[in-house]
């Protein structure tokens, strides 16, 4: 057998879209199966449920899902509740919703239909991303094949009126933020908002809002159906449950597969993806989960499990479990220059520190790719990073500084040895070698 | 941040086609009563549908449409990187994910390609056929390196077959999407390695259940539907 688990646990059955996407497909894969019997309990039962499950965000900060429902108002105002879901997958590295929305859509609108049960919400949004054309298509559809069925909707066969609408994204990775997201499913430029108040307070159109991830809603119905110490028996304590998880890079054969939390990083490497290119000798270093987490050395990867726990121990995060490999071939300084550029291109603008720090770090991350830079621009780069780190409304500031701090906490000596080679053989005139860091 | 403004050169006038008008109408219909502004990514996205691109007389019509400041539409087409404020090539629009994922797998040498067949990176191609971008992380890492064109992912792509890809849409044909491997998906080169147990698709899933686990013992009954 391949990896830890096993077939008859998995959630996602048609992970590859090997399957029929749509209802009758889904139905006979489990999707829908006792949603009936879960929506005669209670909102509370459903709570506690998710809550003895274990099981924590899967879009990267790892809230307690079932602790985060019970926010929500215990009862309706005159304000309705929400639910959004959270499809804009922009983390680079990370491609898992992308395999529930176009292949198992019925898993994500059953979910829905729970969640927003528990939360007490009649209508839920989808915001979805821009880019993903043929997967909003796909769950447009499937969307249409649940009203139709009267499985949502007003008057459904579940007897709690509920709407489901996909919205979508114009290409901003920020607005994966949930305040930002919100900004921008109110039709408004994807700047996040300070909290407090939090979303389950005032979230879209000033109503109580509850935001997760696809993945997370997705997994909602098979917990309850088979019950939450069937989840929690996956994985160590206070990192229960399967997960998707998405391997990029220099492996032999890249894929997004549903594991158990906790499966060590080289099992998953070695087994599902055929190893790393030129063998696990060639492996230089791996970003565990996704590119907003620092990178972690080959000698840690061979004792690093994929869960929140572990991986924090090693100064890194589970994130999103999107594992980028880099081997020896790799230009890990290149790497992390270019995730620079890219949070460069993605701040929105607001805050000071990441709208011209995340720019001043690219900058000067381009000159340590080729060595152009002065020693003591190396610490004035990690003094920048950790001014940068937790001054900023939203978590994209942390996340342009983390990559940063995380190579140069493993891979110094290989900038310095580049700044030394560059200056070797140039004369050494104050001030002759370097563009002014503006 | 990046820096986006409107292109100097814009046409006299806008105006919706009846089927964009129509969807257009589908989505505001989305939202709730007196929140149509949420509509406007969407029908910005319609508007790059009909027209390629969005401009300025295209901007004014939104607003006026959805009862909003014209500097709120502008903001939106601005902030959002997927909203082309240029005429884009009439047959491609290409666009080449470069992030460190794809980057890692060669997305370099796809842009080479770009560069060679088509010119420099953000302008119209001589023939105007041909528009190419390098954007960021398009969410398809474990099929690197990837392009999208016309909003739909070629993946697993080599110079070689990126360039035959181009010279397709070139010809006037319209290639499949998807793995340029013949991949399933993401699943790992050569098949799936999971998923493979035939009961997951014999329909043993879909029988009613016996007991919900944990039930509360004395669940409310539901309330009565039509």
């Amino acid at each position: 057998m391949v990896g830890i688990l096993e077939d008859k646990d998995r959630i996602f059955t048609n992970l590859y879209g090997l399957h029929d996407f749509g209802l009758e497909g889904a139905k006979r894969r489990g999707a829908w199966n006792g949603v009936r019997e879960i929506l005669s309990q209670t909102p509370e039962w459903i709570c506690d449920q998710v809550k003895n499950s274990g099981l924590r965000g899967r879009g990267g900060a790892g809230f307690g899902t079932g602790l985060k429902w019970t926010f929500m108002p215990k009862q309706e105002s005159e304000r309705p509740h929400f639910l959004v879901v959270n499809a804009d997958e922009s983390e680079p590295g990370t491609c898992k919703d992308r395999e529930i929305l176009r292949n198992d859509p019925h898993l994500l609108i059953e979910g829905c239909m729970i969640a927003s049960y528990a939360i007490r919400a009649h209508a839920c949004y989808i915001y979805i991303r821009g880019e993903y054309v043929f997967e909003r298509e796909r769950l447009e559809a499937a969307i249409k094949q649940a009203y139709e069925a009267k499985l949502i909707g007003k008057d459904n066969i579940h007897g709690w009126d509920f709407d489901l609408y996909v919205t979508h994204g114009g290409g901003a990775y920020i607005c994966g933020d949930e305040t930002a997201l919100m900004e921008s499913l109110e039709g408004k430029k994807g700047q996040p908002r300070l909290k407090p108040p939090f979303p389950a307070g005032a979230g879209i159109y000033g109503c109580p809002t509850t935001i997760n991830n696809v993945e997370t809603i997705a997994t909602v119905g098979s917990i309850l159906r088979r019950g939450a110490e069937w989840f929690a028996g996956f994985g160590r304590p206070n990192n229960t449950g399967t997960k998707l998880m998405a391997i990029s890079g220099h492996v032999n054969r890249p894929c997004v597969v549903e594991e158990v939390m906790s499966i060590p990083l080289r099992q998953l490497l070695e087994e599902h993806c055929g190893g790393i290119r030129g063998g696990w000798g060639n492996l230089k270093a791996i970003i565990p989960g996704g590119s907003s987490v620092p990178m972690i050395t080959a000698e840690m990867a061979e004792t690093a499990l994929m869960d929140f726990d572990s991986l924090r121990e090693m100064r890194s995060g589970l994130g999103t479990a999107a594992v980028i490999v880099m081997d020896k071939d790799a230009d890990v300084v290149k790497s992390i220059a270019r995730l620079s550029y890219f949070y460069k291109h993605e701040s929105c603008g607001q805050c000071t520190p990441c709208r011209e720090g995340t720019g001043w770090m690219w900058r000067v991350m381009e000159r340590m790719v080729t060595g152009e830079a002065d020693m003591a621009e190396i610490d004035m780069l990690l003094d920048v990073a950790s001014q940068v780190e937790g001054h900023t409304i939203c978590g994209l500031g942390d996340a342009a500084a983390w990559p940063i701090q995380g190579l140069f906490r493993h891979f110094r000596h290989e900038v310095e040895d580049r700044i030394t080679q560059y200056r070797a053989g140039r004369p050494h005139v104050q001030g002759a070698t370097l563009v002014a860091a503006e | 941040m990046s820096v986006r403004r409107l292109s100097p050169n814009q046409p006299a006038s806008f105006a919706f086609q009846p089927e964009t008008l129509e969807k257009a109408k589908w989505w505001i219909a989305k939202f709730p009563q007196g929140r149509q502004q949420s509509a406007v990514i969407p029908i910005l996205w319609l508007i790059q549908k009909q027209e390629g691109w969005v401009s300025e007389p295209a901007i004014r019509a939104v607003a006026e449409m959805l009862g909003m400041a014209r500097i709120r539409v502008l903001e939106v087409a601005t902030f959002y990187t997927m909203f082309m404020l240029e005429p884009v090539g009439s047959v491609a629009l290409v666009q080449v994910c470069g992030t460190t994922p794809c980057q890692l797998r060669g997305s370099e040498s796809l842009m080479a390609v770009c560069k060679r067949k088509i010119g420099a990176k953000d302008h119209l191609s001589a023939d105007g056929k041909f528009y190419w971008q390098e954007v960021e992380c398009l969410g398809a890492c474990a099929n690197a390196p990837m392009a999208a064109i016309n909003d739909y992912y070629y993946e697993d792509l080599t110079p070689e077959s990126f360039e035959a890809l181009l010279d397709d849409f070139a010809a006037g044909k319209a290639p499949p999407p998807g793995s340029a491997t013949k991949r399933q998906g993401s699943a790992p080169e050569g098949g799936p390695l999971t998923l493979s147990d035939p009961a997951l698709y014999d329909g043993t899933a879909a029988q009613p259940l016996k007991a919900l686990p944990n039930a509360a013992p004395k669940a409310p009954e539901p309330e009565p539907t039509a």
